[in-house]
Formats: C-alpha cells, sequence, structure tokens
C-alpha cells in the first residue's frame, strides 16, 4: 500500500515537471519568454525532472554534503535559488528602468529639437556662442 | 575663474520641472519675465514630467521652452533632461526653479551675486542661513539636519539646506549634471555627487515661500522611505568613483 501511494506521488512529479518544461519550451518558441531568462527555468525543470526519477538521490546528495534530512536540502536549496533568482530579476528591472529613462530624455529633447528646426527663429534665440 | 564669472551675457537658463503645475506656471513665468537685471538673463526651460493636467499646454501658451517627456521620470529625470538642454544649447549657467512656487524668482539675484563674487560652480539656495519665510514642518526639518551631519561628515561642507532644489549651476555643474543625475530625491546625493567631481559648493541665504498649489513630492507617509533611500543613495553616492 506504502509503495502504491509513494508510486503515484513519483508518477504525479514527473509529469508535473514534464508538462512544466514544455510550457516553458512554448514560452520560448512563441517568443513570449527570452532564452537568456529561461535559461534558469530549464535547468530547474531538469533537475525537478532528476530528482523525480532517481528517487534515491535526493537522499545521496543530502547525506553528501552533511544535511541530516533530505527534505531540508530540498527547502534550503530552493530558498537560496529563489533569493539568487529575485535579485537577478531585480537587477534586470534596474537595467530596464535606467534604459527607460534615457530613452525617455532623449525622445523629448529630440521633439525639443524638431520644434526649434521647425521655429529657426525661436533655435537661433539660444545659442549663446 | 572669477573673470569668467563676470562675462557680461550672464545668462541663465531656469530649469523648472513641473508634475502637474498648470495652476503654478503662469504666475510663475510671469514673476521671471518681470525681472530685468543688468546683470543677468533668465530664460525659463519648462520641462513637464508627463503632468495629468495641461501643464504641457499652458507651457505652450506662455511661449516659453518646453521639454515635455512623455513618461514620468521623477523630479531628478525632468531636471536632467532639462539641463541636458541648456547644456547643447549652450548655455553658461543654469538653475532650477521648481515649478510649484516654493522659489520666489525675486531671490534669483540672490543666488547670481553669491555665484559672482564666490566663483563657486554650484550655488545652493538656503532657507536656514537666515531663519527668514517658510521654514518648512519640524520633522523635515529634523531631516535636513540629520542631512546636514551626514553631508559634513563626508564631506566636511557645511550645507544647511540639503533638500533645497533652488541651485545655480555654472557649465562645469552643468556638464556633471548632464552625464550623471539621480532621478527621485535628488539634491542631498546630487551635493555628494558635485563634491565628488571636485565642484565648489556654496550657500546663500534665500526666502522660499509655501507652495502655491498641489502637493509636495514628500509626503508624510513617504518619508520613511525618503529617509532610508537618501541614507542609502548618499553613502553610495560616496562611495562611487
Amino acid at each position: 500500500m506504502e509503495n502504491y501511494f509513494s508510486n503515484r506521488i513519483q508518477i504525479i512529479a514527473i509529469v508535473v515537471s514534464v508538462l512544466f518544461l514544455l510550457y516553458i519550451s512554448r514560452l520560448i518558441i512563441k517568443g513570449k519568454l527570452r532564452e537568456e531568462y529561461a535559461i534558469f527555468w530549464v535547468v530547474i525543470t531538469f533537475i525537478l525532472i532528476l530528482f523525480a526519477v532517481w528517487r534515491r538521490g535526493i537522499d545521496i546528495v543530502a547525506e553528501l554534503v552533511g544535511v541530516y534530512l533530505a527534505p531540508n536540502l530540498v527547502f534550503t536549496g530552493a530558498i537560496f535559488a529563489i533569493l539568487i533568482y529575485l535579485l537577478h530579476l531585480s537587477i534586470v528591472v534596474s537595467n530596464l528602468h535606467e534604459k527607460n529613462k534615457v530613452l525617455t530624455r532623449e525622445m523629448a529633447l529630440m521633439k525639443k529639437r524638431l520644434e526649434n528646426l521647425k521655429k529657426p527663429k525661436k533655435a537661433d534665440n539660444h545659442e549663446t556662442n | 575663474m572669477k573673470s569668467k564669472n563676470l562675462d557680461p551675457d550672464f545668462r541663465i537658463a531656469v530649469v523648472i520641472p513641473a508634475f502637474n503645475e498648470a495652476k503654478n506656471l503662469p504666475s510663475l513665468i510671469n514673476e521671471l519675465r518681470k525681472i530685468q537685471e543688468a546683470e543677468f538673463q533668465l530664460v525659463p526651460i519648462i520641462v513637464n514630467d508627463c503632468s495629468k493636467d495641461d501643464t504641457a499646454a499652458v507651457a505652450r501658451s506662455l511661449k516659453v521652452d518646453l521639454i515635455d517627456l512623455p513618461v514620468n521620470l521623477g523630479i531628478g529625470g525632468a531636471v536632467q533632461s532639462g539641463m541636458i538642454y541648456a547644456y547643447e544649447s549652450g548655455f553658461q549657467y543654469a538653475m532650477q526653479l521648481d515649478g510649484d512656487g516654493q522659489h520666489p524668482p525675486s531671490e534669483i539675484s540672490k543666488m547670481v551675486a553669491a555665484m559672482k563674487k564666490s566663483g563657486f560652480s554650484v550655488v545652493i539656495g538656503s532657507r536656514f542661513l537666515e531663519a527668514d519665510g517658510f521654514q518648512s514642518s519640524s520633522l523635515r526639518r529634523a531631516g535636513i539636519r540629520y542631512l546636514k551631519g551626514v553631508i559634513k561628515f563626508l564631506t566636511g561642507l557645511q550645507i544647511t539646506d540639503a533638500t533645497s532644489g533652488f541651485r545655480l549651476y555654472n557649465r562645469k555643474a552643468l556638464a556633471a549634471i548632464a552625464a550623471n543625475y539621480p532621478d527621485e530625491y535628488p539634491e542631498p546625493e546630487a551635493i555628494i555627487y558635485f563634491h565628488k567631481k571636485k565642484l565648489t559648493i556654496g550657500e546663500t541665504p534665500v526666502i522660499m515661500r509655501h507652495r502655491q498649489a498641489g502637493k509636495s513630492s514628500i509626503s508624510f507617509i513617504n518619508s520613511f522611505y525618503y529617509f532610508w533611500k537618501v541614507s542609502l543613495a548618499i553613502i553610495y553616492a560616496y562611495l562611487k568613483v
């Protein structure tokens, strides 16, 4: 009975992981997710599939790094990965923010220069040299 | 340095960052136009920071230069846009004058006189050198005292009104602003940046007014955020090469 349940959760884990991988692939193909941001998700999904198939794996890795309870390793690893990824996203957002600012500014200045060209008298007025 | 500042055509680009200031702009521009001094000439440049009201239309009707930002950048981004325009247009001097009417144009002559006398690259109009006019709330004054201490500690400069946006710059400072300027709550951080750029900074007493209409960019709820943001920004601006 116990074996039956654990088999079932294994099958569920594999199916969910594979579906996740397919969904990410679909997003990349449709151009909704850029490859550089997808790498993280693809790698994570492969790790999920690996440990879903290789059930002893998580215990072996936990023993290797000296973690007494395997689930603790899973939580620690997952939280760490999430934190790093969140930091990465903050960097991406900061980068976008900066680019957005420069673009906005340049556009407004361009618009002003265009107006000055249309009214040459006014533009001349502002040249000091 | 000094002879350069005594340039007969002391033309000053007056950069006015405006966010929803349609009500304040006409009287402000009128006041600016009334100032006819022999020693300097003021050229207003309004930067509309994607206002929700008709700031842009009002600015156009006033026939002044308008930089119309298509996306809201915050006060720092707006000021920097105006300063870049002033820099590219060849101005030797530029100043920031807030669109809310807090900075009376009649005080500009004091700042020009201070710059001519001292030869400083940055002249900050301070409310607190001579405690006169609008002095702000007690919480804000406490914040300003804190900033004064931090700036004094990091740079050795005695800046009594670090949050004042009423500032006059020469072309050297203008170039520095065009290259880099903080987006949000830029004033205290910019002092550190100017100091790092080896620009000379001085203050001169001015009288400020209450805002005429609209709301301040720093509400009571935001003051906690302001404190941390500005503190961090100052420290990182100091550590930046």
